[in-house]
Formats: structure tokens, sequence, C-alpha cells
């Protein structure tokens, strides 16, 4: 709360820049022998390799998308799609290179691995380097790993359900994602499994003109629950990265399932990853999403409610500065009766800064005595900034509860007298506006990320007083 | 040390362009209360918002001194910072942000110093139970849903909190009903000792009967044209303002 607070705090966190140094990195572009050559450098079974040619072709074959932010500096000729780390995955922190650890030190992942996270993965590039998750958890038959290993060691369990939920055709950016992925985390948590403590994955890209595209896919089985942290951050770069990540969640039958992201990508990212769940019956999956970073940034959680009584809830906040275009919102498709979903999405935007909520809430024939809430808040906090909501909603039965609330703001002259009056000085003033603005979003993420939230919102304005 | 705490000279303010204040004087010492009443439109908040250098508000001409300082140009926060406390007629609201988060930074702001949470919640807690105010307020985000009076007992909190040399209270009776504003004036007593000064400025003279009031101001149309004792508030409540309108 205090300015000694906004003080300490140093983008420089965010920004230290390692050597580029890697064991491999896969020359720029994207061609049929590019994708065999990842498929050879990281020893896919024959069917992984099959599935990246031919969602090449499908990414061949679609056109970009139109409709959203200008993507038209993206040039994948310009981008490497697989940087391997000079280490391989570790199970110690001591292992892994020094530079690489003091990365992952600064950014805090140890310490709060040691407090107050079950398990950890942690992703340099295009590969992870460490994962460890605590004795009982692996004793009581939950799995967390990195993605490769999952596929050597769970086939049936991966080829079930990877890319089922995101299917490759699903647009442009989940194809190339299909092609190229590399790294992330899988996670399943078996029937009935209460997993109490959140397991943290981190994705770090360090490599300039390069893309991290990390696949999570995250199995919640029947009754069981799980709360799961993803962050994500770079350091910045005067050439464009590209960030296409993948998320496959399944939430079984009266299982639960709340996942977590605080993205702080640099911003010369461009943000295009997909992310859905898939709900069965009584089950409930939550969204907590905090997005600051990124230039460009497209991302809309999808819930899929398949089963009777689904539930979902997603709340998140995008903080746009100068030169960023967040389009971010949220997809909900209600398919079975007695289905709900509540939204309350909440955007700031600054120097500049456009951010615009999308979003879709698609009510099937099928989803008899369903209720679907949505709110969103946009706050500007000067007089070039924008704001958008664009909202589609898609009701295809009469017995539905909708509700949508949208509103825009500004920060009123009349609030910073007010809090002047009392001492406090103009940019504490507004530091203090938005933070109790983020608030409804921050109470929702773990403690120490609720701070780190709250120190991004600090840097974020610091110098932004006039 | 001069007893002397807030100093207008020959205040001259415009608002939107128009001439609000035209040529105030006023002297604060310490320990006393001073009353300005006076009809709709004749300037009163504009004087409170002038002392707090509010930038709605253009000081076209005079001073004002407190304790000794010319803050007719300082901050908002500075002025603040120096002693000064305005109960305001409309308290905003702040979403997300808790009364007690709230004024534990303006107190430590205030004061330059770290506030102990846990003295501090009792603290609070005391002052609440003293203005009838329901303790869990405290957790609440500021003035969000409150209702008229709470907001304004909340301001009350606020200055009892925050304990500053000079309290401006603007309007703080006004939508009050009869026990709110017995609870107000307990909080003004409470507040009130020999080094400070309060500022009343009221339409109606209901606050002022409990309280030991040295001086009252007529303000009409930019100007104080009468000052008196607590007599002549009485004289207003009985009268209204008309005999003071044409001089």
């Amino acid at each position: 709360m205090s300015k000694t607070n906004i003080e300490e705090i140093n983008r420089n966190i965010y920004d230290i820049k390692n050597k580029d140094e890697y064991d491999y990195k896969i020359k720029k572009g994207l061609t049929k022998e590019i994708i065999e050559e990842i498929s050879k450098q990281k020893n896919d079974p024959i069917w992984m390799k099959e599935f990246r040619l031919k969602a090449l072709d499908v990414y061949n074959s679609l056109e970009m998308p139109t409709w959203g932010p200008d993507l038209s500096e993206l040039n994948m000729d310009d981008i490497a799609t697989y940087v391997r780390p000079k280490t391989g995955l570790s199970n110690s922190w001591e292992d892994v290179p020094e530079d690489i650890k003091n990365t992952f030190d600064k950014l805090g992942i140890p310490e709060a691995e040691k407090k107050s996270l079950a398990g950890v993965g942690a992703q340099y590039d295009s590969e992870v380097v460490y994962h460890s998750m605590k004795e009982e958890l692996i004793k009581q038959g939950v799995i967390y790993t990195d993605m490769e290993t999952a596929v050597r060691k769970y086939p049936d369990l991966v080829k079930e359900h990877f890319m089922k939920c995101v299917p490759v055709n699903d647009h442009k950016f989940v194809a190339l994602h299909g092609a190229v992925w590399s790294g992330g985390s899988f996670v399943y948590v078996p029937k009935g499994i209460k997993v109490d403590i959140p397991l943290q994955s981190y994705f770090r890209l360090n490599s300039p003109e390069s893309g991290q595209f990390e696949h999570t896919l995250i199995i919640v089985d029947e009754g069981a629950s799980l709360h799961f942290i993803e962050g994500c951050s770079a350091p910045k770069y005067n050439k464009v990265n590209l960030h296409a990540g993948c998320v496959e969640l399944y939430v079984k039958d009266n299982a639960y399932l709340r996942y977590s992201t605080i993205e702080n990508w640099s911003k010369n990212m461009l943000n295009l990853n997909t992310k859905k769940a898939i709900v069965g019956n009584n089950a409930k999956m939550e969204w907590v999403s905090g997005s600051f970073g990124s230039k460009i940034s497209m991302l809309y959680p999808m819930s899929i409610l398949n089963g009777e009584n689904a539930k979902t809830e997603f709340t998140g906040i995008s903080f746009a500065g100068k030169g960023q275009n967040l389009d971010n919102g949220f997809k909900v498709i209600h398919n079975n009766i007695n289905t709900s979903s509540i939204v309350n999405a909440k955007s700031i935007s600054k120097n500049g800064g456009t951010c615009t909520y999308r979003s879709l809430v698609r009510v099937n024939e099928t989803a008899k005595n369903s209720k679907c809430s949505v709110s969103c808040e946009s706050l500007m906090l000067d007089d070039i900034s924008k704001s958008d909501t664009i909202p589609t909603s898609d009701i295809r039965t009469d017995e539905v509860e909708f509700s949508h609330e949208a509103k825009i703001g500004k920060i009123s002259d009349k609030t910073i007298f007010y809090l002047m009056s009392r001492g406090i000085s103009e940019e504490d003033a507004k530091a203090m506006i938005v933070r109790g603005f983020a608030y409804p979003i921050s109470k929702e993420l773990p403690v120490e990320y609720a701070v780190e939230m709250n120190n991004l919102i600090n840097l974020e304005l610091e110098g932004s007083i006039g | 040390m001069s007893n002397k705490l807030l100093e207008i000279e020959d205040l001259c303010v415009n608002a939107e362009n128009k001439e609000i204040l035209k040529g105030i004087n006023l002297t604060i010492n310490k320990g006393e209360i001073h009353v300005i009443m006076g009809p709709n439109g004749s300037g009163k908040s504009t004087t409170a918002n002038a002392i707090f250098n509010n930038p709605l508000y253009s000081k076209t001409q005079g001073t004002i001194r407190f304790c000794d300082e010319d803050i007719t140009n300082s901050k908002t926060d500075e002025i603040a910072r120096k002693g000064i406390f305005m109960s305001f007629q409309m308290p905003e609201e702040i979403p997300g942000v808790s009364v007690t988060n709230f004024l534990k930074y303006a107190k430590s702001k205030s004061t330059g110093k770290p506030v102990k949470i846990f003295e501090f919640k009792d603290e609070l807690k005391k002052y609440m139970e003293e203005l009838n105010m329901n303790s869990k307020n405290m957790e609440r985000s500021l003035n969000v849903g409150f209702s008229g009076g709470e907001k304004k007992k909340n301001e009350i909190l606020q200055m009892l909190v925050l304990n500053p040399k000079l309290a401006i209270l603007d309007e703080t009776d006004s939508g009050l009903d009869v026990d709110a504003i017995r609870t107000v004036s307990k909080g003004i007593e409470m507040f009130k000792n020999s080094e400070n000064g309060i500022l009343i400025i009221t339409h109606n003279t209901k606050i002022l009967s409990s309280l030991k009031v040295n001086y009252v101001h007529i303000l009409i149309d930019g100007k104080i044209v009468k000052t008196g004792t607590q007599e002549l508030a009485k004289e207003i409540e009985e009268n209204g303002y008309s005999k003071y309108k044409n001089i």
C-alpha cells in the first residue's frame, strides 16, 4: 500500500535477459522440414510426428483472423519455433544452470514452492527444466509432469485427450500450436482426490525472435479437485516474440478445477493463446485471469458445459498501457440443463492502451433452465486510452436467465480530490482507486499473486502522472 | 508561538469563470469554533474548497495562511498533511478499498509514521461505538452502499482518526435526522480541544445547540456581511437572511 512499495518494485525483475544460450535453436520459419526436424529433436513417437505434419497442413489452409487486432507484423519466417535450453529436465533446483535458476529465483518460484505450493513446473524457452511435486500427492496417484514425459509414459491418457478439447482446426494459431508445440504441463488427478494446495507451472521465454508453444493438459477425474496456477513472463526485445500456447482442461463429473493465470509477457509479445475446458455433470470450472503484458493479446478462455448442473465462473482483469492492445474475453457454451455461468471481467487502460472485452455466450436448446450472468467494467485512466466491449450472445431456448451489464468509466477528479484531502498524493490516490477497482479480481488470486498484481498495478502507474 | 491556525485575507475565488468569493477575511485561532452560515449559492462550500486548493476553483486574489505558513497555492494533499481536514457534503465512494485500509493509509500519510494495525483497529472500534456505527462497516468498501447518514458519520470518524489541527465541516448536518445530528455533534465534542479549531459550514442551527460556538459569520453573495456570536445564529433561524441580503 505504501509508496516505498512502489519504489521497491522494478520491472527489471521481469526484464532480466540471460544470454541467448541454448543447446539447440531451430532455424526460423515454418516448413515441413522444420516441423520434421523439431519432431526429430524432440524424439516424438510416430503418431505425434504425423499429428504435427497434419497440423501444419491445417495451418497453411487457414486464413489469418481479421476480426480482431492487426497481426500483420507477425511473420513466421522471423520466428524460431523451437529453442531447447542448455539443460535437461531436473527435479532439483541445484541441477538447473545458475543463470536460469537465478531468473526463476528472482521471479520467486522456488520460494513460493517452499511456502505455498504442492508442486512446480518451470519451463525455459521450449522445454521444461524443472518439475517436482510433493511426495503425498505422488502416493495418491496424482500425476504432474512435463508434457513430453506424459506423451512417453501415459500414451493412452494423452491420446484420448490431446487436442480433443481444442481441435487442431479451431483457428490458425491452434493449428500452428499443434505443429510446433513443445513443453507445458500434464496433470492427472485421480477420482476422488482433493489436491488442497495449488500446483503451479511457470513459463519463461528468454530467447529473442522465438516462440513459446507450451501445451497444458489437465484431467481432474470424477469427484476430484485441483487449483492450478499458470504464470508467464519474458524480457523485452525489440523484435516480435510469439506465444501460442494451448490449455485443455477436463473437469469430469462432480469435479472442481480452478485455473489461475498471471500473465506478464513483455511488450513485444504477441500472445495468441487458446484455453478451453470441458465440464461434466455437477462439476465446476473457475477461471481467474490477470493479463498485464504483451503487445497484442487475443485470449478468450472457454468453458463448455456438457454436464447437467455444470457450472463455470470467469473472473478476469486486463491492464493495457502504451502500445498495448489487449483483446481478451470469455466464451461459454451451455449444452445441458441447469448449467450456470458467471462472468466478472474488468479492464484498465492508460497511456493510449486499448482493452477490448470480447465474449460469446451460447445457450443451446438442450440447456433448459440455465443461468448466465455477465458483468464487465472498464476503467480508462486518461483521454487517449480506449476501451470497448463486444459481447455476442446466441440463446436458443426461452427457459434461460441471462443478464449482461457493461460499465465504462474514468477516474473522476472529485474522487481524486477527496482522497488528496486526506493527505494522499495524486499518484497514490490513483493507484488506490485502481487497486480498489481490481480488488474483486485480486482477492481471488493466491496471496502472493495478489501482491504481485498490486505491484504490477503500481509499476504500471508509476510515472503516469504528468 | 502564535495562536493563529487559519488566516484568510481578502480572498477572491472563481468557479467556472464566475466570481463566487469577493474578498473574504477570516481568522481562526486555536480552541475556537467558527460557523459560516448563508443562503444557497453564497459561497460557503467554495470557501472550504478554496482552503483545500481544489483545482476546480481558481483564486484571483488574496492569501491563505495556516500556522503562519502560506498555503494559498499548496497542493491539496500537502494542505491535508499540514493538519487541515474537510468533511465533505457528498463523500466519494471508493469500491474495493475498505474503511480500515483507507484510514490506515491516510493516517500513515498524515503522521508520516507506520500505523500499528491492532492498536489502530481498537481505536477505530472505539470511535465507531461512540458514533453508533456498525463495526462491520470497517471492512466494507469506503462509502459504497452507505446511507447518507452513514457517510456523514464516516466523515466524522475520519476526522477523529486523523485528528487534524483544523476541521472544516461542510454541511455535515444536512440531510440527517435528529439522532444522527446528535451523534455528529457528539463526535465534534470528542474532537474539540484547546489546541485545535473547527469551521462549521451549515444551513441550520440544530447542530450548533450543543456546541460552544465562538463566532458566527453570515456569508451573502461572496462576502462576510456580519460576524457575531451564537445569538446571531438564533436570529437567522428565526428571521432568515433577508435582513442581510441588501447590505
